[in-house]
């Protein structure tokens, strides 16, 4: 048969051979075209097999041969040819047929061309072909991944197939020494697409039984009454199953009751003394005596009921091999998504200590160091994220208008720390309790006139793309990258500070001046620049935590309130007087505070209730704080 | 008696505010000449009781040197237990009311159920917590609004003072302990009805009969009545030898406890006292005010608190009286739109927006200029009259 054979090396002449199948498939009978096709071996199969699926193959009404169109609206349509590529000529739309095949065949298509794409080339269509088994897994997909698994050298394609693989091992295999295998190399495995693998296989239903069922899989035998089923659940389920009455509820007793009101009498009881239960159901007795009303169950019917019957949760595998393979991967898996979680967890601890440190650096100065109890330090904070705001509405490079709004806003806020030190604080320091009076005052007309000139609502400071997305080691795990900024820009502060403090001559001359500003005085330092210094660079600081804060939470008028009794606590905490003291009040705060919330994680608000409560405890017992230091601050 | 000749300030006080009682009584709309609104009348009687909570924490403050910034919470603890009295019986009433129509009359179960749910819906919650157990009694709300703010002090007081937490840090420790009350109250399953707080207050059960007009006026002489003994009470306090080792505790702490006497002792003495008067007040205050939530609690009620005091003088118990009266007032005055606009030409000032900045600005005028306080206006007419 030479057409046969000519037909087996051109795709158009073995289409031409089933030309009506091919035009006009149907589901049955399309599998007979995609098996002659995929047996062909032809390379043009899959290209043919994808561009009939998405209709994009016409056929001209002259002589039924079979093309592609080059752009489908174009008029006349340009047609080429499906074996070699080349240009046909053109045709008008009346000329040519499109091929419609419908849903039905067109998911035939896909599933057969799901063959061809897991060994495609191209990893996306490897992907493309991998998600498509995902959403309709087939037993036929079951050997083409087998094949694939060894051959496949896309890291991240043969993590996916790592599980892909063993689910439908899981579904389709009929060995269960095989499936048992498939579940174990699930083990341990923290991905969604594995916990979503297994967890079906330990489905269970809840069903009664008068005796424990003969070669049923069961998982757990329930007790009404005991933490996962209570009573009234219970009873409801033979209710439901018909093996119990009904309980006649207190409001449909109470709709009897009242139907049957006669001459102000309910059962014999006149309706006025009906307001005790002990009397209702004297009543209602006296009804249901009358056959007036259904009997309701008694506690001791309740009870007898349920004692007759065996509450038992089954699994809806009933292979109890499978069921035990699958409890034992996910209980490695579970202790593997517990240590991830713990990491996260830390890693959470971790980036919020750094937020509590950069917001309270900037007091460990002022306050720490000098003992002034600034109450406006929190508006240095929100005039720092106002600045980055109003930098970023004249440029519109995110990453350029930090970058500018950072010295900026230290800029802003060590000249408003200064103007404020001067005009203010330097005549307050003989009276620090009182320099939280000042302070506060300044606070709430900062406040207002921020609100005056922004507005109430909040504005927006967007972080750059670079910082927008986050790290992800796996399913469980993943950081944010402004989380991690945040936490690289705290070491640098602290790094930075510390050097100020302990290795450049500033900070010899502060540590003077704090210690015994007299003796300092005389020494040749002159303490009203060092204090202005001091309180402009403590300030400074705050307006660059504000940048960093505004990138993440809400710039409004009072967010400076939401950190200036966390501020005080962490450095309180950390020892008052010393960078090193802060960082460690910090780490203790944020980490605690998170362990509280994985305690209760769906209250934040317990959690810092709680957080405060420890800290009011712990300073009984450390009242200087963790890294307790002597001086001016301490002294007091 | 002595304290009336001990202390100058008490018989002009108590004459002041029994004529200034007066004074409202005859300008009230239900007992007089009707000059005075009924909403006015409140805001009277609300300054009273902020008055009064002033006065404790100058008894705190200005006596015995304990800054303490969290004195509000007890303000704000009594008034929710005397509104959890309050909500439960006036919900009650209305919902027995709605019950009243059916056949069968509903059992002491239905109505306390019916009851809970219309509490506590709106936070999602179920039946009564265990804090207001005792909302169905009046004596033993009574008597709770003095425990709680009380022991609550006591607690808090010993913890502080025991471990001999003095100065800004007792200050700060004290600033955290209303934190973290009012984040406490601010969740919705503690059964205090989250943000919402308790509504409904100025419905006083029993009294339907009379109007808000009549009950806003017993509710301004109750406050009188508490200023008034309570102002009694703390002169008595800081006069004689207990006051004089209060004020010694303020002045040197150490040199009154090498003198022999038991400073923590003295100091939550005066801190637990203190905080049950503003417990007292604040249950005074939250039936006028008709509503009470957590943001009352929050750190910035109390530094109000303290700045009341500062700008009325410390260490002087009318100097707080004063400050609070004058700032609370003012602040209704400016805040509540009454005050007239400033027309700069360019700029039109107005008040509601830029009261906060001229208070804010007079706190850092008064502490710099003014340590001893509006209240060191009178040592000059004293001076002046000596000499």
């Amino acid at each position: 048969m030479p057409q046969r054979v000519h037909a087996q090396d051109d795709l158009q002449a073995l289409l031409q051979d089933n030309a009506e199948m091919v035009a006009d498939p149907s589901r049955r009978t399309v599998q007979e075209v995609l098996d002659i096709l995929s047996e062909s071996g032809l390379a043009m199969v899959p290209q043919f097999l994808s561009r009939w699926e998405a209709r994009e193959v016409y056929q001209r009404d002259s002589d039924g041969v079979f093309v592609y169109v080059e752009d489908a609206d174009a008029d006349p349509l340009t047609l080429i040819d499906i074996s070699t590529g080349a240009a046909l000529g053109t045709a008008t739309s009346r000329e040519v047929t499109q091929l419609r095949p419908n849903g039905g065949v067109r998911r035939v298509i896909s599933g057969a061309l799901v063959q061809f794409q897991v060994a495609a080339e191209d990893p996306l269509q490897r992907a493309t072909a991998l998600d498509a088994i995902e959403n309709r897994p087939d037993a036929s997909h079951l050997p083409l991944l087998r094949a694939r698994l060894e051959a496949e050298t896309d890291p991240q394609l043969q993590d996916r197939l790592a599980i892909i693989l063993p689910r439908l091992v899981i579904t389709f295999a009929q060995d269960e020494a095989e499936r048992i295998a498939a579940i174990q190399s699930l083990a341990g495995n923290v991905s969604l697409g594995a916990r979503a693998t297994l967890n079906p296989l330990l489905a269970t239903e809840l069903e009664v039984h008068a005796e424990t069922p003969e070669g049923a899989n069961i998982a757990e035998i329930l007790t009404p009454g005991s933490g996962e089923l209570s009573v009234d659940a219970a009873y409801q389920m033979l209710v439901d199953e018909g093996l119990a009455p009904a309980l006649i509820p207190g409001s449909d007793r109470l709709a009897v009751l009242s139907a049957n009101v006669v001459d102000g009498r309910v059962g014999g009881l006149p309706t006025a003394t009906l307001d005790t239960e002990a009397n209702r159901d004297q009543a209602y007795a006296a009804l249901v005596a009358e056959g007036l009303a259904e009997p309701a169950p008694t506690a001791a019917d309740i009870a007898a009921s349920l004692a007759a019957y065996q509450f038992i949760e089954i699994y809806r595998e009933p292979d109890q091999n499978i069921t035990d393979a699958a409890n034992e991967a996910l209980g490695e898996t579970e202790f593997n998504v517990g240590v991830f979680r713990f990491f996260d967890l830390s890693l959470d601890g971790i980036s919020l200590a750094s937020i509590y440190f950069l917001a309270a650096i900037g007091l460990a100065i002022t306050f720490g160091v000098m003992g002034v109890i600034n109450m406006a330090h929190g508006e240095f904070i929100m005039m720092g994220a106002y600045t980055g705001y109003v930098v970023q509405t004249a440029v519109s490079n995110y990453t350029l208008s930090i970058a500018i709004a950072i010295p900026l806003a230290f800029a802003v806020t060590f000249a408003a720390g200064v103007l404020m030190e001067r005009s203010v604080i330097r005549w307050l320091y003989h009276r620090p309790l009182e320099t939280l009076l000042a302070t506060f005052g300044i606070s709430i007309a900062l406040q207002q006139i921020v609100r005056q000139i922004f507005g109430t609502q909040a504005r927006p400071l967007t972080p750059p793309d670079w910082l927008a997305g986050s790290v992800v080691v796996n399913d469980v795990l993943a950081i944010s990258s402004i989380r991690i900024g945040i936490f690289l820009l705290g070491v640098v502060f602290f790094l930075l500070l510390w050097g100020i403090l302990n290795r450049t001559r500033l900070g010899l001359e502060v540590r003077a001046v704090t210690q015994n500003p007299r003796m300092a005085a005389s020494m040749g330092i002159n303490p009203d620049r060092i204090n202005m210094l001091t309180f402009g660079l403590g300030s400074g600081i705050a307006g660059i935590a504000g940048v960093a804060i505004g990138l993440f939470s809400q710039v409004v008028p009072d967010m400076g309130s939401g950190y200036i009794v966390q501020s005080f606590m962490t450095v309180v905490v950390g020892g008052v007087g010393n960078v090193f003291g802060t960082l460690v009040g910090a780490t203790m705060i944020g980490s605690l505070q998170k362990a509280i919330e994985w305690l209760n994680p769906s209250n934040t608000l317990a959690a810092q209730t709680y957080m405060i409560l420890f800290v009011i405890l712990f300073i009984q017992f450390r009242p200087r704080g963790i890294i307790a230091l002597k001086g001016r601050a301490a002294g007091d | 008696m002595q304290v009336f000749t001990r202390n100058r300030s008490v018989p002009i006080f108590i004459g002041l505010l029994t004529l200034f009682t007066i004074g409202v009584t005859v300008m009230s709309e239900a007992y007089g000449a009707g000059l005075i609104s009924v909403s006015f009348t409140k805001v009277l009687g609300m300054t009273l009781c902020l008055c009064l909570a002033a006065l404790a924490m100058d008894l705190v403050w200005g006596y015995c040197g304990i800054l303490s910034l969290g004195h509000f919470a007890f303000f704000g603890v009594g008034g929710y237990v005397i509104g959890m009295w309050l909500m439960t019986a006036r919900t009650e009433a209305v919902v027995r009311a709605n019950l009243e129509a059916a056949v069968i009359p509903p059992t002491q179960a239905e109505v306390s159920d019916a009851t809970a749910l219309q509490i506590f819906s709106v936070v999602g919650a179920e039946g009564w917590p265990w804090m207001w157990a005792a909302s169905g009694s009046l004596f033993l709300t009574l008597l709770l609004i003095v425990l709680v703010p009380g022991a609550l002090a006591l607690v808090f007081g010993w913890l502080a003072f025991r471990s001999r937490v003095t100065g800004v840090y007792l200050s700060i420790l004290t600033q955290a302990f209303t934190l973290a009350l009012s984040l406490y109250l601010f969740q919705n399953d503690t059964g205090l009805r989250g943000n919402n707080g308790l509504s409904g207050l100025q419905n006083i059960p029993g009294a339907d009969r009379f109007g808000q007009d009549q009950i806003s006026v017993w509710f301004f002489w109750a406050s009188a009545l508490a200023l008034g003994l309570s102002y009694v009470a703390a002169a008595w306090v800081v006069s004689g030898k207990f006051g004089s080792i209060v004020r010694g505790i303020r002045d040197d702490e150490q040199r009154v406890r090498f003198l022999g006497y038991r400073v923590e002792v003295f100091k939550l003495f005066v801190f637990t006292l203190t905080g049950i008067l503003c417990g007292i007040a604040g249950a005074l205050y939250y039936p006028q005010a008709g509503i009470i939530n957590p943001d009352e609690i929050a750190p910035i009620a109390s530094i109000y608190l303290a700045v009341w005091v500062a700008i009325g003088g410390r260490g002087r118990l009318y100097g707080a009286v004063i400050g609070a009266a004058l700032v609370s007032l003012l602040s209704t005055y400016f805040t509540g739109g009454r005050a007239p606009d400033v027309n700069l030409g360019l700029f039109t000032i107005e008040w509601v927006d830029w009261w906060p900045v001229l208070l804010g600005l007079g706190f850092v005028l008064v502490t710099l200029f003014a340590p001893k306080g509006l209240g060191g206006l009178v040592d000059l007419l004293d001076r002046k009259k000596q000499s």
